[in-house]
């Protein structure tokens, strides 16, 4: 059991940082922890599929010197979805982030509880 | 050069008007020549490249999908002109556009991560038409909404990345091929498990099954009309059609039904349905009561997933359509009924309101009636199927605890909207009149909701019609 954990060190460490990231995400009430924990919880995700896809020893599938046993190199698809991923994470995070900005001059506070209490006085009678 | 919101508009139905159309052919020509058809996209063959893939079921979701979209956008456009800043109108509707697209790309997709990616655009795009209407409350629950859903993604990512990893595939059908191999092998299971229970919590998340429902009522109750609309006829389905999807085609029916995630969605679609149904009965506001009891029709849906077997599913999508079509009829005639009570939701405004607004009283009542079940409409026959799924699942216990849900989730609904209706009908007294706004008649709110009655008819009618439809897309959706 331990072996095989310590084996898949890099496999562990992503999966715990998932967990971190997602408690905070799920927990936390201030907002800009809350997007730490999410930009966590990706990056864990990503250091889950960049390691996988990575095979010790062997090259990016760019054919050098003529060698073109598959043998030699790594599927790109992981690296590419990694990519694609830390793309999406940047956008959500933007628009996270500019949400925060409008609540926090609306309501000067990063507090998520203090500004729900805050919002319920604000239009009340609708 | 920017458009003015009015042109904006006009191109939107134009496109919306021409997706309905290319979805119809899609029905027909698959329902005509009896199987699917996948388009290969770009240069590289299956294992290799992204497909996408059309079947009878696909055709008749985006059908339904996009005919509610355009009477949302028709019969929403007044209140947009309203409630979101005139330089910023045209913007709204390219948002509107980018959620169709990302609608359609999830309905038609043959790739698990093209799922995924417009997974996320879908719930980016779903944000932006919250807060364009400029107040704290939107603001707020957009940014409920925005960190549900992207708990929800962030587990839905990992649960593909495991599939990916145990399959080393992400085109839907080379992935059923790899899980059925896994299963024969019994190697890998708990990770085929696993994976499948993290991407269906996510999805679960991300379209608000009890116990994640609480943000319902802020969301679609403080929206514009459209989005509102919008987001609880359109997106959280989307989020359910991929669910049955990736059952489908990438887990694949043998292999579902050794895992108990069926049970487990089965006991917390009905805990959706009786809690929010009771939360229904306290709300204080009209659009959030009708909030709530979206978060007990979801229930409905994954109670039907949960059932199983073709019957379930059947039930599950019938009920996706039922609910799309008369959820939006609900959301686009509360403003209505808002606009001649002083611009109130509050219930002790809206006495009278139906009296004051002959038309969208009218419309709410069908809409409500629909909702309860009452014979002729919709809502009456996802009823009878769910009934039926449960009668043919073969299991005594399902069958009595879906009967008592069925009967006791009823009678809630007809307890508040048939509470909602008295007081809507009612003259106000005399002492508390309210200051009648003026009724504007308007014909393309009118013409929408014609569509969507019409609709909610034809489903309650003609059920057997839409039955055979999706009993025939599911035979060739795996």
């Amino acid at each position: 059991m331990i072996s095989t954990l310590l084996n898949n060190s890099e496999e562990v460490v992503a999966i715990i940082l998932f967990g971190i990231g997602f408690t905070m995400l799920l927990f936390h009430r201030n907002l800009i922890r809350k997007l730490i924990g999410m930009n966590i919880m990706d990056t864990g995700t990503f250091l889950f599929l960049a390691s996988m896809g990575y095979i010790t020893g062997r090259k990016a599938p760019i054919v050098v010197n003529g060698v073109q046993e598959m043998k030699a190199y790594i599927n790109p698809v992981p690296a590419g979805l990694v990519l694609t991923g830390i793309v999406v994470s940047v956008s959500v995070t933007a628009v996270m982030l500019s949400l925060t900005i409008r609540l926090y001059k609306r309501y000067h506070t990063l507090n998520l509880d203090d500004i729900y209490a805050m919002s319920k006085h604000d239009m009340e009678d609708r | 050069m920017m458009l003015p919101g009015k042109t904006a508009k006009r191109y939107t139905v134009v496109y919306e008007c021409v997706l309905i159309a290319l979805s119809a052919c899609v029905l027909w020509y698959t329902f005509v020549t009896g199987s699917s058809f996948t388009y290969v996209m770009g240069a590289f063959p299956a294992p290799w490249g992204n497909e996408i893939r059309g079947g009878v079921l696909e055709g008749l979701i985006a059908l339904t999908f996009m005919i509610v979209m355009l009477c949302s956008v028709l019969a929403g456009w007044r209140f947009i002109q309203t409630d979101i800043d005139e330089s910023k109108q045209n913007l709204y509707f390219t948002l509107l556009n980018l959620l169709t697209a990302a609608l359609m790309a999830i309905t038609w997709t043959n790739d698990i991560f093209t799922g995924y990616v417009f997974l996320e655009i879908l719930t980016l795009t779903s944000c932006g038409i919250l807060i364009v209407r400029e107040i704290g409350r939107t603001t707020l629950a957009a940014v409920r909404y925005m960190i549900l859903n992207l708990l929800g993604s962030g587990l839905f990512l990992l649960g593909v990345v495991l599939l990916y990893d145990i399959t080393g595939h992400l085109l839907m059908m080379n992935m059923q091929s790899a899980i059925s191999r896994i299963a024969l092998e019994r190697e890998n299971m708990t990770v085929l498990t696993l994976s499948v229970g993290i991407m269906t919590t996510g999805l679960a998340i991300k379209s608000g099954l009890f116990p994640f429902h609480f943000w319902m009522p802020d969301t679609y109750g403080w929206a514009t009309p459209t989005s509102a609309s919008v987001l609880s006829a359109l997106v959280s389905k989307a989020y359910i059609f991929l669910l049955i999807k990736i059952y489908f085609r990438v887990i694949g029916m043998n292999v579902l039904s050794q895992m108990p995630i069926g049970k487990i969605l089965c006991v917390l679609g009905m805990c959706g349905i009786v809690f929010g149904s009771v939360s229904a009965m306290h709300a204080d506001n009209l659009n959030r009561m009708v909030a709530f009891s979206s978060a007990a029709q979801i229930g409905y849906i994954y109670m039907g997933i949960g059932i199983g077997g073709t019957a379930g599913y059947t039930a599950a999508i019938f009920h996706i359509l039922s609910h799309a079509v008369t959820k939006s009829l609900l959301f686009l005639s509360t403003p209505r009924l808002a606009e001649v009570s002083d611009k109130s939701l509050l219930f002790r405004k809206l006495q009278g309101s139906a009296l004051r607004d002959r038309e969208a009283g009218a419309f709410f009542m069908i809409g409500a009636f629909s909702m309860i079940g009452i014979p002729v409409f919709s809502g009456f026959s996802s009823k009878l199927l769910f009934a039926g799924a449960a009668a043919a699942s073969g299991s005594d216990v399902k069958l009595i605890l879906v009967m008592l849900v069925l009967a006791l989730s009823s009678l809630l609904n007809a307890m508040y909207f048939i509470r909602t209706l008295i007081r809507i009908y009612t003259v106000p007294e005399k002492g508390y009149a309210v200051s009648s706004g003026r009724v504007h008649h308007h014909p393309e709110y009118m013409t929408s909701s014609v569509i969507l009655v019409a609709a909610n008819l034809f489903l309650g009618l003609f059920s057997w019609m839409a039955v055979d439809l999706i009993q025939k897309g599911l035979s060739m959706f795996g």
